[in-house]
């Protein structure tokens, strides 16, 4: 039996920052409903990885491919289209618009995408119930806990149906029992709705909720080994 | 007495009234999931003994239906015992005496290869660290579950962190052989 074509693959990326080289060959596959973690140490690379298979950030060298497409080959405005339509993505935090409540912030991309206003509102409170702060939803991001602003957070990169969602530390500022409880209501919506995840973290009890593990060190993925 | 003891635990379990041997037995391991089992002929041993010392009576039979149970209750200087040990410190980690040191530091005695060893020990953690989070997050986990998962998960991450620490270590000092 063939192995089965990643839905989200990197071959040989490298990325130079000024100066500073942060990927030197990186080459990763995210299979489709597969929550992989991506660890390392600080440095590492892990997050322009990240951002390179999320068609944030173009690599240097070497290419990124979704779904059969060359990322690198698509232009601008299609490249945007796709991480509007097909991507999610969470960072550590201050991503939600202050200005915005939970609902307006989940309802956001679904307007943008074309829905209806009541319509968006409506699946963003939804959204909101799934990851439970569906009570919170008038209040507005520096009204909310930490973790209660990252749940609503997860529920605005999960609310347009995405195939992959990207997180970037999502637990990084959250103590203990907030992150747990973003990890189960992101690893528990994900594998409801058959998401692919890409977690960065460089928190082993995190890294434990995903199906699988690679290791970046000094920008390439390492074979099987401890984080030095 | 310092340290894990199956005398308290099964004092602890008739805390909450008398009991029988597999009762007690079968408390034991829904509280303590992730420990090692109890063996029935460990519990009858530890009863005769509690009531030996004074620390749990008998109380008579019970046979609900079935065979004749022994059932058991604590005295008061039991629930008084229950109570110093509950309220004693543990030493904080008197020793370091642990396999994945010992493994490290033979290695490196030796002239072995311990970056792989570490390497492949770490693997092994993170696969029971994903099993143990696996049970935590189901959605039917009950408190004794979560809580038993976490203290597992907590020692194993202390372990990786260790583990990482070492690596790094290693890895420096070879630099500093290599360059001499």
């Amino acid at each position: 039996m063939s192995k089965p074509v990643p839905l989200l693959s990197a071959s040989g990326l490298t990325k130079t920052h000024g100066r500073t080289p942060a990927l030197r060959g990186a080459s990763v596959g995210l299979h489709a409903g597969e929550i992989l973690a991506v660890t390392g140490a600080s440095g590492s690379g892990k997050s322009t990885l990240l951002h390179c298979l999320a068609g944030i950030v173009r690599p240097d060298e070497g290419s990124v491919t979704y779904d059969g497409r060359r990322l690198e080959e698509l232009p601008e405005k299609r490249l945007s289209e796709l991480r509007r339509t097909e991507f999610g993505v969470v960072f550590q935090f201050g991503q939600l618009i202050p200005e915005l409540t939970a609902l307006d912030n989940v309802a956001l991309p679904l307007l943008l995408a074309g829905t209806d206003r009541a319509g968006a509102r409506a699946r963003a409170g939804e959204w909101l119930e799934r990851f439970g702060v569906r009570g919170q939803q008038d209040l507005r991001p520096g009204e909310m806990s930490g973790g209660q602003a990252q749940r609503a957070a997860l529920a605005r990169a999960l609310v347009t149906g995405p195939r992959v969602v990207f997180a970037d530390e999502p637990t990084g500022a959250l103590d203990s029992l907030s992150g747990e409880q973003v990890m189960t209501a992101l690893v528990h919506a994900a594998r409801e709705s058959g998401t692919a995840v890409l977690l960065i973290t460089h928190d082993a009890q995190v890294a434990a909720y995903a199906d699988r593990e690679v290791q970046l060190r000094d920008g390439v993925v390492a074979p099987l080994g401890v984080t030095a | 007495m310092l340290g894990m003891s199956t005398r308290h635990i099964l004092l602890g379990l008739l805390a909450s009234g008398p009991s029988h041997g597999y009762d007690l037995k079968r408390r034991h391991d829904d509280r303590f999931p992730q420990a090692r089992p109890l063996a029935y002929g460990q519990v009858y041993t530890t009863l005769q003994r509690l009531v030996r010392d004074g620390l749990a009576e008998v109380q008579g039979t019970d046979s609900d239906g079935g065979p004749e149970r022994t059932m058991y209750r604590a005295t008061d200087d039991g629930t008084h015992e229950l109570s110093r040990w509950a309220a004693e410190i543990a030493p904080p980690a008197p020793f370091v005496a642990n396999e994945i040191f010992a493994k490290v530091v033979v290695a490196i005695l030796s002239g072995g290869d311990p970056a792989a060893y570490l390497s492949a020990q770490r693997a092994a953690h993170m696969e029971r660290m994903r099993e143990l989070t696996a049970v935590k997050a189901a959605k039917a986990a009950d408190l004794a579950t979560v809580l038993s998962a976490d203290y597992a998960l907590n020692h194993l991450d202390a372990d990786l962190r260790w583990m990482s620490t070492t690596a790094a270590r290693l890895t420096t000092l070879t630099a500093e052989v290599d360059a001499v």
